[in-house]
């Protein structure tokens, strides 16, 4: 696999552990999306899947790189049914505003509940880049396809 | 920016003004605060935002390729894929 495959570098900040893994992955989940022939049974499926199949190239992207987020969203794609999450009510004292935004960055980053604070800046940092990443193939993609 | 995590372990103080600097490089020109000092709060909530919005983003063009494809037929799949592997 030769490095010029790559969308024209439509990433401004360019990770030198390119995304050529996921980039396959992703361009072979999108070709058994499109064939197959089951009547769909409502619009919005193939769409699901392609999210699906966009978050799952991340994932594998990130694989050698043995990030906490990508093992985190690639259990969560595996699990078939959702799990119903547990609701723990926990009174606290009134949080800063600092760390109300701290639980949400938790929220947003796959994994992110279960880390500690340098662990979470380190791993927001990559799955920015990777979510860029792939915003950036999937737009390459969809140019490509409507030439 | 340290008491911004009032209570936590002190010892990696810097370990996260180096992350937190690193996150920032990590934002787009115009999420980024070019006022020197940014808040630890303000950084974070750049980011949230910065998430969510490419999040936002997957999901459109999710959709979008579906539309897409769903207007290819077999042989130009193969031939889309072949192509950009190959050139």
């Amino acid at each position: 696999m030769h490095r010029e495959i790559s969308p024209g570098n439509p990433n401004p900040n360019p990770n030198p552990n390119s995304p050529m893994p996921g980039f396959c992955y992703f361009l072979h989940a999108l070709a058994r999306i499109q064939q197959d022939v089951a009547p769909q049974r409502s619009p919005g499926k193939k769409g699901r899947r392609i999210r699906r199949a966009a978050y799952a190239s991340m994932a594998v992207a990130a694989a050698p790189r043995r990030m906490a987020w990508s093992r985190a969203l690639l259990r969560r794609l595996r699990r078939r049914s959702a799990s119903p999450r547990r609701k723990t009510i926990t009174v606290t004292r009134k949080k800063t505003r600092t760390e109300r935004q701290e639980d949400e960055l938790r929220r947003l980053v796959p994994g992110g509940r279960r880390m500690d604070l340098c662990s979470l800046l380190e791993e927001t940092g990559d799955y920015l880049q990777c979510l860029a990443a792939q915003v950036s193939l999937m737009q390459w993609v969809a140019r490509s396809i409507s030439e | 920016m340290s008491s911004a995590w009032t209570g936590r372990a002190r010892a990696t103080d810097d370990d996260i003004k180096e992350l937190v600097a690193k996150l920032q490089s990590l934002l787009p020109e115009a999420r980024r605060r070019s006022s020197g000092r940014t808040s630890a709060a303000k950084l974070l909530k750049e980011t949230c935002s910065y998430i969510k919005s490419l999040q936002r983003e997957v999901d459109d063009l999710s959709d979008r390729l579906s539309d897409l494809i769903s207007a290819m037929d077999d042989n130009s799949a193969q031939a889309e894929i072949i192509r950009s592997l190959l050139s």
